[in-house]
């Protein structure tokens, strides 16, 4: 893991990562074998771009959370690691083989995000016929109860909430006990109670022994659950680390204040980053609060309704996924 | 590390062919369930050739005759051919364009399911779909027609009717990888009806204008409503042997035109 903590401490780290990291991160950790892996992945949809040189990679036993905001290229990364797509350039990697290797596949699990299931389905019925696919499956009851779907089970599909139909394909992605497991979005559509039995059951199923990739695009979801988290961003990985590592890069203070300083001038201060105007007032955000508000007090003499607070854990990772430079210019 | 180890090596065995054809079973079960459930796709697939049949060969014209054939009988070998184009165009058509444009395909296919499991299913659901129309056509030709046919040859044209669904399900692969989830009904139809017409499934084919019948002859459904014919004594003379190939050669342009479109869909998702 100590390789990672290298790579996102400054914007030019994170591009250049080099040779004897790349290096690095292919080998084996004491933690576990690697499970999956995307080797310099290039993948594009026409002349969209969706991933761009991404080195990431998930060791046996880990829970892994891939964070970013909607279309950065999670959906891409584990659609080529279930080798539903194929990449332009570089290697997606399941078991040291090909994602698409029907033993592989035995051994792996998917929830994806998908547009309509078959209706008309009872839950147990859809959770049979997935079960069959696999070798060793977990007997009905046991994925019933681990999905929460016990009152469910006679339901047809197209009867369920939302939330419902989450829990039916988190059933349908564990339901053949695979080793490795694949949950994108799992817990979009969910509420505070689902979540939060999902997130047990997640937490179960590591203490088990297995690995997790988990795609989302809340920080408080990936820092509950993660061993590590990858931050994605327009197709790269721009931070990678313990939760408590991405929270350190992220987390700075918000400065809000009434002052006649403009928001040139205002940038012009050392170690001042996003500026905003929010109605009257200014809304600066900044890794260290006091040397700023030292200079913003020495500038202008009538600023008024001073307020420093620390910024939020969504909001900084707002801050980190938004135009790299922009983000970064008060960092350095 | 041990249980890596440990799946690692069953995970290398090949699947029994128990285990394989557990799998088949179990697809083709629940893909028939599904489908018997979905209230658009029974009601179109038996009730309109139910419907057609009891409105043109029991209540209009049930006293008269096509050649030596009593006419409820006659129908009962086109309405067939028309019951078996619908249970095989509606049944796989619909459901693969639904499931590729909206992802439930890219879930089965992450899954370990063996591909071919799938279109499989889809061929058998038209074979019982098919074989249920029909029956039900026996029933009532039998008991409101005044049909009346050794068995052997209500066995004969239900077994050729079933069998000949075949071209119509290749049909409905290839349509179902070219249509979209939610046009793919329309465009069906758009092949369904107006063959049916010209190949004389709903007016006798002799009353068919001279332009329409020679269209028919390139037409599948033609073929197969002659077979059909054929074995009611109605046919038209001419070789069963040609009928077969023409639908053999039918099914392997349209498995050809399904497979291009299964490699399209590869390019951007494969395995």
């Amino acid at each position: 893991m100590m390789q990672w903590s290298g790579a996102f401490k400054s914007p030019g780290a994170r591009k250049l990562m080099s040779v004897a990291e790349a290096v690095a991160i292919e080998q084996p950790k004491p933690g576990g074998a690697m499970v999956a892996a995307l080797e310099a992945v290039n993948k594009s949809y026409g002349k969209v771009p969706a991933l761009c040189g991404v080195n990431f990679s998930v060791r046996g036993g880990e829970l892994v959370a891939l964070l970013g905001p909607n279309g950065a290229g999670k959906t891409t990364a584990v659609k080529l690691l279930l080798g539903l797509l194929r990449p332009d350039a570089g290697k997606a990697r399941v078991f040291g083989g090909d994602p698409a290797d029907p033993g592989n596949r035995m051994r792996t699990g998917a929830m994806l995000q998908v547009g309509r299931v078959p209706e008309t389905l009872r839950v147990r019925e859809h959770i049979e016929l997935f079960s069959s696919y696999y070798p060793c499956p977990l007997p009905l009851e046991q994925v019933l109860a681990a999905a929460g779907l016990e009152k469910l089970r006679d339901r047809k599909f197209g009867d369920l909430s939302g939330g419902q139909r989450q829990r039916v394909l988190f059933a349908l992605a564990i339901c053949g006990d695979p080793d490795l497991l694949f949950l994108d979005e799992p817990t979009v559509g969910l509420d505070v109670e689902a979540r939060r039995m999902l997130w047990d059951e997640i937490r179960r199923l590591v203490d088990r022994g297995k690995t997790v990739l988990l795609t989302t695009h809340y920080l408080e979801e990936a820092d509950a659950l993660a061993d590590r988290i990858a931050v994605i961003n327009r197709g790269q990985i721009i931070a990678e680390g313990t939760p408590a590592e991405i929270k350190a890069q992220t987390c700075g203070k918000r400065i809000r204040c009434i002052t006649s300083l403009s928001v040139a001038e205002l940038h012009r201060i050392p170690g001042v980053g996003d500026v905003k105007a929010d109605r009257e007032a200014v809304e600066i955000h900044v890794r260290d609060a006091e040397p700023v508000v030292r200079a913003l007090l020495a500038q202008d003499t009538s600023l008024c309704d001073l307020e420093v607070t620390s910024a939020g854990l969504e909001e900084a990772f707002l801050a980190l996924t938004q135009d790299n430079g922009d983000a970064m210019r008060g960092r350095n | 590390m041990s249980t890596t180890v440990a799946t690692l090596a069953q995970s290398q065995t090949e699947r029994s062919a128990r285990h394989s054809a557990k799998i088949y079973f179990k697809e083709a079960k629940f893909e028939f369930l599904k489908n018997l459930r979905l209230r658009v796709y029974t009601l179109s697939v038996i009730s309109f050739p139910l419907m057609f049949y009891v409105l043109f060969g029991l209540l209009l014209n049930s006293k008269e005759s096509i050649g030596a054939v009593r006419v409820p009988t006659y129908l009962l070998a086109t309405y067939g051919t028309f019951g078996v184009m619908g249970a095989s165009l509606f049944g796989t058509a619909a459901g693969l364009a639904a499931d590729r444009g909206l992802g439930w395909l890219q879930v089965k296919r992450a899954s370990p399911m063996p591909p071919f499991a799938y279109f499989a299913a889809k061929v058998i659901l038209s074979f019982i779909f098919s074989a249920i129309v029909i029956s039900l056509l026996f029933v009532l030709g039998v008991s409101f027609g005044g049909v009346r046919m050794p068995l052997g040859e209500m066995a004969s044209l239900l077994g050729t009717l079933v069998v000949g669904s075949l071209p119509f399900s290749a049909m409905g692969l290839a349509i179902g990888y070219f249509a979209g989830p939610n046009s793919a009904p329309a465009v069906i139809n758009l092949f369904y009806l107006p063959m049916s017409f010209c190949s004389g499934l709903w007016v006798p084919y002799m009353f068919l204008p001279k332009l329409v019948r020679q269209i028919a002859l390139a037409l599948p459904s033609y073929h197969l409503s002659q077979l059909a014919l054929g074995v009611v004594g109605a046919g038209r003379n001419e070789s069963a042997a040609t009928h077969w190939e023409v639908l053999l050669a039918f099914t392997l342009i349209c498995l050809g035109v399904a497979r291009i479109g299964f490699q399209r869909d590869k390019g951007k998702l494969y395995g």
